[in-house]
């Protein structure tokens, strides 16, 4: 990939991103900044690349796995807890007495 | 092309188009849930993507394996646990934390590109390509370290953890953070000028930077600034995109961070104030004490939880004004008791939310689900507002400036032009509140000193608790 098309994928991203978040109700705001945090763990990606082409340099493998254990923390936790919240929106409202 | 490159290719696009589909059914209630799924499921997609075009190509070593299984079971673990544990009320602070973590992989794939360059991308090695690299493992340490050191201190505040200090308000923070961004500037080139070494000089200045930004914004505006550096994590995935040449990241990266951006914009507007001032202007109170602390409270009146609930009785409407106060005292399933013997009367009970209630937008509408409240019960500003004029009882519960007329009446307040609820149109109006002391803006409320308010001192939770034991004596609810 040259670094012009990467500049394009970038522009084109972001542009994407503005886009979608045009008119969201108040009441998911905070399951939308939740969601969208556990989205930006995608660098888990990076890390294990870096794991992967590590070839068996130990300090560097430690580097990627402690990376990967921070953005799975951020990518797990994150999309559960805004499950958690959600779920609670899902509820309909007679179904307790 | 060969085959792992194209199903590669194919599974990335895949997953690009579900997280933006997954990102846009966030924005709307009835798809929210399965909206999140789909995205967690794209990301799992993704990965499956990576592992599989390695195996297809280089193959992964089996102490690559190890070291996945690893980080992933931890990362994993600790993360699902934190997000079934923690308490709804303490929602901001845990989202701060998740985004640091994210900053801090950002960072740590950086470093680790830089400290040791990886094998396979030398072949076709020329000055440009090796420029574009260090300049993108630059920006990735420096938004991945302010993002992870920002969150945390976002975190600890809100957590009380750690409190404003005095410096942090005078002028001398401009000069330490000015100093901390032209360091950072200067580690900045010289590491792309090919002095590794200025490496850690960008690692620890960058740092600092961050802490040096979170550390003097007050607690009302917290909520801003994780939104933002939420927006931050995303920028420092998508840089970590160009360091490791993934599109996808970079996508995925840009999305994120156009899209904090946008949310971040929606907080200010609701609070009516602008990003520079939030980020630049030092916690309100500390400036606003001196301006604007517009004399004593004149025409305070008090009342008991009795009085109270005989107003509440009689009433045919009722609205609730819920606040971050209703959040700390973790009061409001205890408020649900009390609207639910309400409604058992046929007494017609709204709750009109403010677009910042809460510590985060939306957060209020979060904690009144878990207490199970009617959907159709929240009502925000804009449909509410029209209706107070025609309603008997106002209960305003730990909210302060969001009610507070003079946003609307006194162009010389600091809150002046910040939209809020209209209470003060509702025939009698019920605060209840710990003491006199001033809401997030440090500002004088000037609803407290009109006629038809009335305070109810105490804690939220006890005072509807003793309200429900009021209503109860005078047989409301009870068929």
């Amino acid at each position: 990939m040259s670094f012009i098309s990467l500049l394009w994928v970038l522009l084109l991203g972001s542009l994407l991103g503005l886009e979608l978040i045009g008119k969201v109700p108040p009441t998911l705001h905070t399951p939308l900044m939740s969601g969208a945090n556990a989205i930006s763990g995608i660098t888990m990606l990076a890390a294990l690349t870096l794991i992967v082409k590590a070839e068996g340099n130990v300090p560097l493998l430690i580097i990627g796995s402690v990376s990967l254990g921070f953005a799975l923390f951020n990518v797990v936790g994150g999309f559960f807890v805004t499950d958690r919240m959600l779920a609670m929106f899902s509820r309909k409202p007679s179904n307790k007495k | 092309m060969n085959l792992p490159v194209i199903i590669k290719f194919v599974i990335d696009l895949l997953a690009v188009l579900l997280l933006a589909l997954g990102i846009k059914g966030l924005s709307k209630v009835k798809s929210a849930r399965d909206a999140n799924r789909l995205a967690a499921f794209a990301m799992s997609l993704s990965v499956v993507g990576l592992l599989s075009y390695y195996l297809g190509t280089s193959g992964i070593a089996i102490q690559s394996w190890i070291w996945i299984i690893i980080g992933s079971i931890l990362g994993s673990l600790f993360g699902a646990i934190l997000a079934k544990k923690v308490p709804m009320t303490s929602m901001p602070e845990t989202v701060a934390l998740f985004n640091g973590c994210g900053g801090m992989s950002s960072l740590l794939v950086a470093l680790g590109v830089a400290i040791f360059p990886i094998s396979g991308g030398q072949e076709n090695f020329d000055f440009f390509k090796s420029l574009i690299n260090e300049v993108s493992i630059s920006v990735s340490i420096f938004v991945g370290a302010i993002t992870f050191t920002g969150s945390i201190v976002a975190m600890a505040k809100l957590q009380g953890w750690l409190s404003t200090p005095g410096w942090t308000q005078s002028k001398v923070r401009h000069f330490v953070n000015i100093v901390f961004a032209v360091a950072s500037l200067i580690a900045f080139f010289d590491l792309i000028n090919g002095n590794t070494s200025s490496i850690w000089l960008l690692v620890i200045v960058s740092s600092l930077l961050g802490i040096g930004v979170t550390l003097p914004i007050g607690g009302a505006d917290m909520p801003v600034v994780i939104s933002l550096l939420n927006s931050y994590s995303g920028i420092a995935a998508a840089a970590a995109g160009f360091v490791v040449d993934s599109q996808l990241l970079i996508v995925a990266g840009a999305m994120v961070g156009a899209a904090g951006l946008i949310l971040t914009q929606v907080m200010c507007k609701g609070m009516n104030r602008s990003l520079v001032s939030v980020l630049f202007g030092g916690s309100l109170s500390a400036q606003s004490t001196s301006s604007s602390g517009s004399g004593e409270y004149t025409n305070i009146t008090s009342c008991s939880v009795e009085e109270c609930a005989l107003t509440l009785e009689a009433a045919n409407k009722v609205i609730i004004v819920p606040g971050y106060g209703l959040a700390v005292a973790q009061a409001q399933h205890t408020l649900r008791e009390v609207t639910k013997k309400l409604e058992q009367n046929g007494i017609e009970v709204v709750y009109a939310i403010h677009p910042v209630a809460g510590r985060m937008p939306g957060h209020m509408n979060v904690l009144l689900a878990e207490a199970d409240v009617p959907y159709e019960q929240l009502k925000e500003m804009d449909v509410v507002n029209p209706d107070f004029p025609a309603t008997d009882v106002v209960l305003v519960l730990g909210a302060n400036d969001v009610v507070n007329p003079q946003a609307k009446n006194d162009s010389s307040s600091p809150l002046y032009g910040m939209p809020v609820l209209d209470v003060q149109e509702a025939r009698t109006v019920f605060v209840i509140k710990r003491g006199m002391s001033a809401g997030y803006s440090g500002i004088k409320n000037d609803l407290f000193d009109l006629p038809n308010t009335s305070m109810v001192f105490g804690d939220a939770k006890k005072v509807l608790n003793d309200l429900i034991g009021e209503l109860k004596d005078l047989g409301v609810g009870e068929k």
